[in-house]
């Protein structure tokens, strides 16, 4: 199972060979890839439908409770099937729409894995393993969404999406790991199992809203949906896919599939009914408002969604129904009339339905889909739409919290949606024909296919509801109620409310359709209010973000050495002086046992040190460096360690020398800071050095584990044959150390000889060979003089310009 | 001896950090020196340390006799000055060559990476 959901990831990546081979007939053969696993799902349908589950086991990262286990139940089956069997459509689809598009070999790479993802998500059972496939839906999501990557706002549209999904997947992971946390497992089977625990855990609200953060932005719930519709800007097959039938749907899917462990508690009841009911109005409401078709199928997805997530606030018996029907109704339909509606565009050239009419000559069998695709939208009889619409009237009249406002939600919502239905399955077909950028003809059959297998597909299951619909939903429903449920659809309820309700916003729907035109005039003064919503927070927040960015960054790395070491001093002063504090107990040692000569030695060392600091003159700092090494190497000597000892004044020697070789090549000391400037200073270095004497004094206490010194001293003559057992350990014990010492000085001596000798600018004679290995070539002898020239010209400019007065006064100096 | 050579050490280190935080390279490089003389002091401060008894063992034995100075601190701090050294050596050739390019010995003057 696994092997066969996961090479999906292989054949994309053959993809691009093979589309090189296949061309824009590729669609066709990659869509065998979903349509056999979707054999393979529909396999698995008489056994989940008799009531039982399948569980593939497979451990991934046992240590971390990591599983690829996958599980199919109602739920998953349910997805599975949708998200394989239209994605075979999709595929080919995906061929003649972008016929002859120089990067589609890409495209079929991001949309095969894509698919994997979603099937991971679906099947997954292991909660880490489920955000990891969650997580790659929204990254393909974006790379989808910029398919079109020279379009700007494709762009900027694609990172809206991300950034929304992905921020909502981080808290999502927060939740994830603290419902873990309490249930005590990350296997969902198991968690599920734990519903009584889990929803009485003092924790439980707000890993709920860390969850619901996550699956909201994903499914675009209100305040979340504005990034769905500005995905349109994805190709259209992406927009039938990813952005209508399955992967928005994720977060419904995790909503759905945790409820029976989460839900139906107060809070649970209250967040998902109402946020889902608002979603439902503003999207049918938003839709009304477009032009754009594919803006209004989007909309249209919005206010599905946010059904969805309401019929799962509901939770009752009928609520359960209701969604699996809806779930299944809406992406049949949904997927079709958005895979119509791209035909519609790539053959007429405009997206805009105002400009659309009479096609119905010219493109009768999309007219002709388009027809029953927009019935089940609407939700007319006999299609499947209508069958879910009454399980949705049904389950809202008996909401158990907030029941008029989602009541009346729902109405309006649904009289608008109808209206919406026309005006994108009807209007383009009727009336006279229009004028469009292109000279519109029938779709090509790989067009054609998706949606005349999706719209029967609804008018069967309408028609025909014990065919596979009930079953199908049955399955769901039990799944996401988490306990067995009847269900035998039925197009005909007799005369109740509910069928009261679909007649009134039948009749509704269609006077807005009538008057659609002064409808939208009407609605226009309500702009500058829609402006500022959700979307103008989530610009507002960006350009918070990159103004935080560039004010933390001035303030912490404004390019100058001495700041950076300035804010990284503090940092460790502040948490390494914290955690000191908070968790150790300084013990004075004031028994001193110190002998005069130390004493002596200490106070020689810290003068000298505080001379060097503050001198003026250069030997003086470099005499008083030389006193402080010496001074270091005695008290080597003096406290055991006469190696130390004597490599620290051969060292020391050697530094001294060297200093007052170069040091005095250099100009002199100058005072350069101001007063202020040397006070903070010494006040960063106090601190810093004070805090440095606290850790030493505590660390002598302090043992975190036992020495390793032991088995060194026993067995250095024994093992190694050495008696200074220093030196063992240098050259024995620690034999490939040294090693890398060696390498390091050998490395240091290099930079420090090519430094010296390859000196083309002074000295161009004596070393032409070696000058031109570290000179690009086109700085020859002769062009020398000029590039000299510039730069003096360059230094000249910039301290006129930047520098302070005392430093060009010193520069002067260091030049005569 | 241990907390007086705390005391050392701290004050090393802040001179080490006084002198890094000047705007002179000369003075930069003293900082550095200072530095790596406060970190070797340190880690042999805080094994703690102990007068007479080097870690040697006398000739025909096989053990030391007694408690001796703990070897391991002693041997990084031994590897910590000979890099210490090269470090320098580098540094110190290093300002000089950016000395004789730039002509300035003011660290706020070698901000650009054009000259």
């Amino acid at each position: 199972m696994q092997f066969a959901v996961l090479s999906g990831f292989l054949l994309a990546a053959l993809t691009p060979w093979l589309s090189g081979i296949f061309q824009h007939r590729i669609g066709w053969l990659l869509a065998l890839f979903p349509a056999s696993l979707t054999v393979m799902f529909l396999g698995y349908l008489p056994e989940v439908m008799a009531g039982s589950t399948a569980v593939f086991e497979y451990a991934w990262i046992p240590g971390m409770d990591i599983s690829l286990t996958f599980f199919i139940d109602g739920l998953s089956l349910l997805f599975a099937l949708l998200i394989s069997g239209i994605g075979t459509f999709i595929l080919i689809y995906a061929g003649g729409y972008l016929q002859g598009h120089p990067d589609l070999g890409r495209f079929y790479v991001i949309m095969l894995s894509f698919m994997v993802s979603m099937l991971g998500l679906v099947l997954s059972d292991n909660l880490i393993t489920l955000f990891v496939f969650w997580e790659l839906t929204s990254i393909t999501s974006y790379m989808l969404i910029g398919f079109n990557h020279t379009s700007a706002d494709a762009r900027k549209a694609a990172l809206q999406g991300l950034i929304v999904t992905v921020g909502g997947g981080l808290a999502l992971l927060a939740g994830m790991v603290m419902l873990a946390g309490i249930g005590g497992s990350y296997s969902i089977q198991e968690l599920l199992q734990e519903g009584d625990l889990i929803r009485e855990h003092g924790l439980y609200l707000p890993m709920l809203l860390c969850i619901l953060a996550g699956t909201f932005t994903k499914s675009a719930q209100f305040p979340f949906h504005f990034w769905l519709p500005n995905a349109m800007a994805a190709p259209t097959p992406v927009s039938a896919y990813l952005h209508s039938a399955t992967m928005v749907k994720a977060g419904v899917y995790l909503m759905a599939r945790l409820h029976p462990g989460l839900g139906g508690t107060e809070a649970w009841i209250l967040i998902l009914s109402l946020f889902g009911a608002v979603t439902m109005f503003v999207g049918a409401f938003m839709a009304i408002r477009s032009t754009n078709i594919k803006k209004l199928l989007a909309y249209s997805t919005v206010m599905a969604l946010g059904t969805l997530t309401m019929l799962l606030g509901i939770g009752t018996e009928k609520a359960m129904m209701a969604f699996a029907a809806f779930l299944l109704a809406h992406s049949l339909y949904k997927g079709a009339l958005f895979m119509l509606a791209g035909a519609l565009d790539h053959e007429t050239g405009t997206k805009d339905v105002t400009v659309l009419g009479g096609l119905r000559r010219k493109m009768p069998v999309t007219a002709l889909v388009s027809l029953i695709a927009g019935l089940s939208l609407a939700g007319v009889p006999p299609l499947f739409g209508f069958v879910a619409k009454e399980l949705m009237f049904e389950a809202v009249i008996a909401a158990p919290a907030l029941r008029w406002l989602v009541i009346l939600l729902a109405l309006t919502a649904s009289m608008m949606v109808i209206a919406v239905a026309a005006i994108v399955a009807l209007k383009p077909f009727i009336g006279p024909l229009k004028a469009t950028p292109k000279a519109p003809h029938e779709a090509p059959l790989s067009m054609l296919a998706g949606p005349v297998v999706l719209a029967t597909l609804s008018l069967m299951f309408g028609l025909l509801p014990w065919f596979a619909g009930s079953a199908l939903v049955q399955a769901g429903a039990s799944a996401v109620g988490g306990y067995p449920i009847e269900v035998s659809l039925s197009l005909w309820h007799g005369f109740n409310l509910p069928l009261l309700m679909s007649f009134i916003s039948l009749l509704v729907g269609a006077a807005i359709y009538h008057y659609w035109d002064s409808f939208r005039s009407r609605l226009q003064p309500l702009d500058p209010m829609i402006a500022k919503g959700p979307e103008a927070g989530y610009f507002k927040m960006m350009d918070g973000l990159v103004w935080f960015a560039d004010w933390q960054t001035r303030i912490l790395q404004d390019g100058s050495m001495r700041h950076y070491l300035r804010v990284i001093l503090l940092t460790f002063v502040a948490l390494t002086g914290y955690t000191l504090i908070a968790r150790y107990e300084l013990q004075w040692h004031w028994s001193l046992d110190v002998q005069l000569h130390e004493l002596i030695i200490a106070f020689l060392l810290v003068a000298s040190a505080l001379v060097a600091c503050f001198t003026r003159s250069r030997l003086g700092a470099v005499a008083s460096m030389g006193v402080v090494g010496f001074s270091v190497a005695l008290m080597f000597i003096l406290f055991s360690a006469p190696d130390l000892g004597i490599t620290q004044i051969l060292v020391e020697t050697l530094t001294v020398i060297l200093l007052v070789l170069v040091l005095f090549r250099l100009p002199g000391f100058v005072s350069l800071s101001s007063p202020g400037e040397r006070f903070r200073d010494v006040l960063v270095a106090g601190i810093t050095g004070i805090l440095m004497t606290l850790l030493v004094m505590i660390t002598i206490d302090v043992q975190f584990f036992p020495s390793i010194s032991g088995y060194m001293i026993e067995n250095s003559q024994p093992l190694a044959y050495g008696r200074n057992i220093v030196n063992v350990i240098l050259v024995d014990y620690r034999a490939l150390d040294t090693l890398g010492e060696i390498f390091v000085l050998a490395l240091a001596a290099m930079g420090v000889y090519a430094m010296i000798k390859f000196h083309p600018e002074t000295d161009p004679g004596a070393n032409k060979l070696a000058g031109t290995l570290i000179l690009p070539p086109k700085v020859l002898p002769p062009q020398r003089k000029d590039v000299n020239g510039n730069q003096d010209l360059e230094l000249q400019d910039r301290m006129d310009t930047g520098d302070s007065a005392s430093s060009e006064d010193e520069t002067r100096r260091g030049d005569a | 001896m241990e907390p007086i050579l705390a005391i050392v050490v701290g004050i090393l280190y802040a001179s080490a950090i006084y002198m890094m935080l000047r705007r002179s390279i000369v003075k930069l490089v003293i900082g550095l020196m200072l530095l790596s003389n406060a970190a070797n002091l340190l880690i042999f401060a805080a094994a703690g340390v102990q007068r007479g008894a080097p870690p040697l063992i006398p000739i025909g034995a096989m053990q030391p006799e007694g408690l001796v100075a703990d070897p391991l601190p002693q041997a990084l701090i031994l590897t910590a000055i000979v890099i210490a050294f090269g470090v320098l050596a580098f540094a110190v050739v290093l300002i000089h060559r950016a000395y004789e390019v730039v002509n300035a010995d003011d660290l706020d003057k070698m901000k650009d990476t054009d000259t």
